[in-house]
């Protein structure tokens, strides 16, 4: 589930491109299922991607993770398959197959030679309204999110740090739960919450498929509609809307684990494409980031990188095409002669620049010619380009975006850039944490007891 | 998400290939070996070139590999770090250098609009064949590695990782860590670095590999215009072989955490053995088919042990290992370690099963379009045939060659190579006592 985001965070201001969306065709089932149909004919392979409009962010306290369990049990079985079974079939087809879970949508999918792709579509219509959810498999499930939990998170130092931050950064939004949930509520979790869960948002009216690979796309919608036409919609509550009560300073926190090497995170409450009142901001913020951190020869590689060396390394994340107002974060590990301060000094300098001085020509254009080249790469990945798709389409975006998203970075003016600079990367709307390294514990310094022997 | 092990399993035991992918092979004026694949459809091109420098070659400097191969990009021919960084950026390529224990890699994106390609390829030449290691660079670069191994310390896999090499590999040169330790790391010198350079960075110790949308004359433009200066030299000397233990070994290193890393695993296969495929096809049955390979259903399926576990050959020019792995909390280690060595030490015994073995050829044979449905991954494919010497048509004949093996071949294989009384096992985690 992370894995999608780190796909926005790593790819920045790469998430929404161009993948010649125009070529795409959009269908609607009558109800209400949403179909996005590319064909790509380079290589004799299709992607088929269900997307739910559902994650961690539709989810409150108490029921936390729950959208990421319920994807992990959408594999254990339906009236007709036992658990397991889905894999099994896919896996005889030559298949690869996978789920992830985002804060905005939870999705699912399979990679099949071409001619194989009806699979996908009968297998998804099934789980779609045929799930049984059984007791015992969800007891033996949990545990595994829980390990998953462990992994990803709780021994990892820098990402619990991320996992604190963000939840004190946010004091409303469901942005501040990590997906995976809080270990609280996994360990409380009943499987009638995945079935209310289930019941509430698994439906054709709140699901996008994506395919993009070597198919007819009058094939496809007749694979749509054979397979998915009869089930039958489900009314659901209209969303409320969700605001951050607005920040009133600094907030500052340091976290103390057992660690090696020093971090910090710090974030902005910025707006999204979904919620900004002014239509270019979020595109202003995706070219600032690009300046500061976008490629080798970006500042922060230039000047806090190699020239100063005070970070040895920094992350700079903002996704424009989320559903709810989100964060433009800095990160960075401090080189070993350097403490957080310094790193937080240097980043705020930077940060500072952009609001005193205009970017330069030069700079501008590196930018567009990055994105520009991206929008060509991208495409040689189908998967990719149904990610780009299925995303924008679930968070309300809209996938059409692909097609004039280059022209509105283009359109970006220096001007708007500082504007932007000015208007939300300040101190009222500023979150930093510190990881504070603490000593790990005597025994990892002892030498490794070793024996010998069968086990 | 459901899981990263089909992935993991994916991108380390390479196998299936596609019919007719019509490698073209020549070698430069200057001795270095060429692949290409032409694929017109997207204005792009992917380059990739590889020497025989990586952490194998590190001799008595754990790192030195890794750290040349980091400093490449950092001063070249005429320029620096900042203007490579610019030429770059300015028309959208992305340059890319990594170091694995075989190989040393140096890769460009670009697209193919001479505009863009040009600039971008004229850099790449350089950093490949003039990189000039300044000295300030050389000490920022060291120090990034020095607080990476430093990081690694915090990391329950990475601790497990590295004594699970040392334990299998002892003195072989596989044992080290590619990483460097901060002794090694701290001792290398400028020199170092540019003495190993000019051993290993040569072109009888080179390939390159393209696929883009660029025709012949082009390609060998290209094969040209990034090796023609570099030295001949010589290939790099044949590794020592590795040795398989002949005993067990369980190695436990306390650490704080709320979970244990185990891997257990010994030396497997190098990529000449000829009973690759049964191996392969066996470890699919085993741990490389995601959450319907038999590790799966036994830790994870019908246990809930585990979020991730699996097992994979790793093939090198010498004999890489066969590791297996999980992650459970603490106090389930007894019975974890347990259900994993038993079901490893089973499998070698009986093989798959008659539909064990059908599922996993099916899955393998059916879906190898995947594997090359990409520029990027044919890419990885001309690189491994390519430095492994491996025969043009590998690609090409694979399905083939994966619906000949046999049951027997199978269980014979794995009776051959695995030996379950001879396993190391790493566990790393807080011990329950």
């Amino acid at each position: 589930m992370k894995r999608i985001l780190s796909l926005v965070c790593l790819f920045g201001l790469s998430l929404p491109a161009v993948v010649q969306a125009s070529k795409a065709q959009e269908f609607t089932l009558t109800n209400g299922l949403k179909l996005i149909v590319k064909e790509d004919h380079r290589a004799p392979v299709v992607v088929t991607q269900v997307w739910y409009k559902v994650g961690s962010s539709y989810e409150h306290l108490g029921v936390t993770g729950v959208s990421h369990v319920l994807e992990h049990m959408m594999f254990k079985g339906t009236q007709q398959f036992k658990p397991g079974e889905f894999s099994r079939i896919i896996s005889e087809q030559g298949g690869q197959e996978n789920a992830f879970t985002g804060q905005d949508y939870t999705g699912y999918y399979q990679k099949l030679e071409s001619s194989r792709v009806e699979t996908s579509f009968k297998m998804e219509a099934d789980r779609m309204h045929n799930l049984v959810l059984l007791e015992d498999e969800f007891k033996k499930e949990v545990e595994v999110v829980k390990e998953e939990r462990r992994m990803r998170t709780d021994d990892k130092p820098t990402r619990k740090t991320a996992e604190i931050f963000h939840a004190a950064a946010f004091r409303y939004s469901p942005y501040s739960a990590p997906i995976i949930g809080w270990m609280n509520d996994l360990d409380n979790m009943r499987l009638s919450d995945l079935a209310n869960w289930y019941k509430l948002w698994y439906a054709p009216n709140n699901a996008t498929i994506v395919v993009v690979g070597d198919v007819n796309t009058a094939f496809i919608v007749y694979l749509a509609k054979k397979y998915f036409g009869a089930i039958p919609r489900v009314d659901m509550p209209p969303l409320k809307p969700i605001h951050e009560p607005e920040q009133l300073g600094v907030k500052r926190l340091e976290v103390k684990l057992p660690a090696k090497v020093p971090y910090m995170i710090m974030g902005y409450k910025v707006p999204v494409i979904n919620t900004a009142d002014i239509e270019w901001e979020p595109y202003a913020l995706e070219v600032l980031i690009n300046v500061l951190d976008g490629g080798n020869s970006s500042r922060f590689s230039k000047t806090l990188i190699r020239e100063k060396s005070i970070a040895a390394s920094i992350s700079t994340s903002y996704s424009a095409s989320e559903r709810l107002d989100t964060l433009l974060t800095f990160s960075a590990v401090p080189t070993k002669n350097h403490t957080i301060a310094d790193v937080e000094h240097a980043l705020r300098g930077q940060i500072e620049l952009m609001k005193t001085t205009l970017v330069t020509p030069a700079e501008l254009n590196r930018v567009k010619a990055q994105v520009m080249a991206d929008t060509i790469y991208q495409q040689d990945s189908g998967f990719y380009q149904a990610m780009q798709m299925g995303s924008l389409e679930t968070t309300g975006v809209g996938w059409r975006l692909l097609d004039s998203y280059v022209d509105k970075l283009k359109a970006v003016t220096a001007e708007q850039v500082q504007t932007v600079a000015k208007k939300y990367l300040i101190d009222k709307g500023l979150t930093i944490a510190e990881l504070k390294p603490q000593p790990m514990t005597k025994n990892t310094q002892l030498p490794a007891r070793l024996s010998t022997g069968r086990h | 998400m459901r899981q990263a092990i089909v992935l993991i399993c994916l991108f380390l035991s390479f196998s299936n290939a596609h019919a007719g992918l019509g490698i073209q092979h020549w070698v430069t004026s200057n001795g270095a070996k060429v692949y290409y694949v032409p694929s017109p459809g997207l204005p792009m091109v992917d380059i990739e070139v590889v020497f025989n420098a990586g952490g194998a070659r590190d001799g008595k400097a754990p790192g030195v590999a890794k750290l040349t191969n980091a400093l490449l990009d950092q001063g070249a021919g005429a320029l620096s770090a900042d203007q490579i960084a610019v030429v770059m950026d300015d028309v959208g390529a992305q340059m890319g250098n990594s170091s694995l224990r075989d190989m040393a890699i140096v890769t460009l994106r670009s697209l193919t609009d001479p505009d863009y390609l040009k600039p971008a390829l004229k850099v790449y030449a350089d950093v490949i064949q003039a990189p000039t290691f300044p000295v300030a660079d050389f000490k920022r670069i060291k120090q990034q590695m020095l607080l990476i191994v430093e990081k690694a310390k915090e990391s329950p896999a990475s601790i497990a990782s590295k004594a699970f090499y040392k334990a299998v590999y002892g003195d072989h040169p596989y044992g080290q860590p590619a990483g460097g330790t901060e002794a090694s790391l701290t001792a290398i010198t400028q020199e170092q670095v540019k003495a190993f350079y000019q051993q290993y960075y040569v072109a009888n110790n080179a390939l390159v590999a393209i696929v883009g949308d660029v025709d012949r004359a082009q390609a060998e433009s290209i094969a040209e215009t990034v090796t023609a200066k570099l030295a001949k030299g010589k290939a790099a000397d044949k590794l020592p072989e590795a040795k398989p233990l002949t005993e067990a070994k369980t190695i436990h290193i306390d650490f704080q955490s709320s979970q244990s890393t185990i891997v257990m695993g010994q030396v497997g296969m190098h990529r000449q053995e000829p009973d690759y495929l049964p191996l392969y096809i066996g470890n699919h049955s085993l741990g490389g088919s995601g959450l319907v390979a038999i590790l799966a259903e036994e830790i994870r399926e019908k246990r809930g042990l585990s979020y991730s576990t699996y097992s994979y050959f790793s093939p090198m020019a010498e004999k890489g290992p066969f590791i297996s792995s999980l992650q459970t909390k603490n106090d389930q280690v007894p019975e974890a370690s347990k259900v994993l060595s038993e079901t490893i030490a089973k499998y070698i015994e009986t093989g798959p099963t008659a539909e064990q073995m059908s599922a996993s050829v099916n899955n393998i044979t059916g879906g190898f379009a995947l594997r090359v449905d990409s520029n990027a991954k044919i890419l990885q494919y001309l690189a491994m045939i390519g430095f492994y010497n491996m025969p043009l048509d590998y690609v090409d004949t694979f399905i083939t060659r994966a619906r000949a093996v046999t049951h027997s071949q199978i269980k014979a294989a794995l009776k051959k190579h695995l030996n379950p009384n001879a396993m190391v096992m790493v566990v790393v985690g807080k011990a329950a006592k």
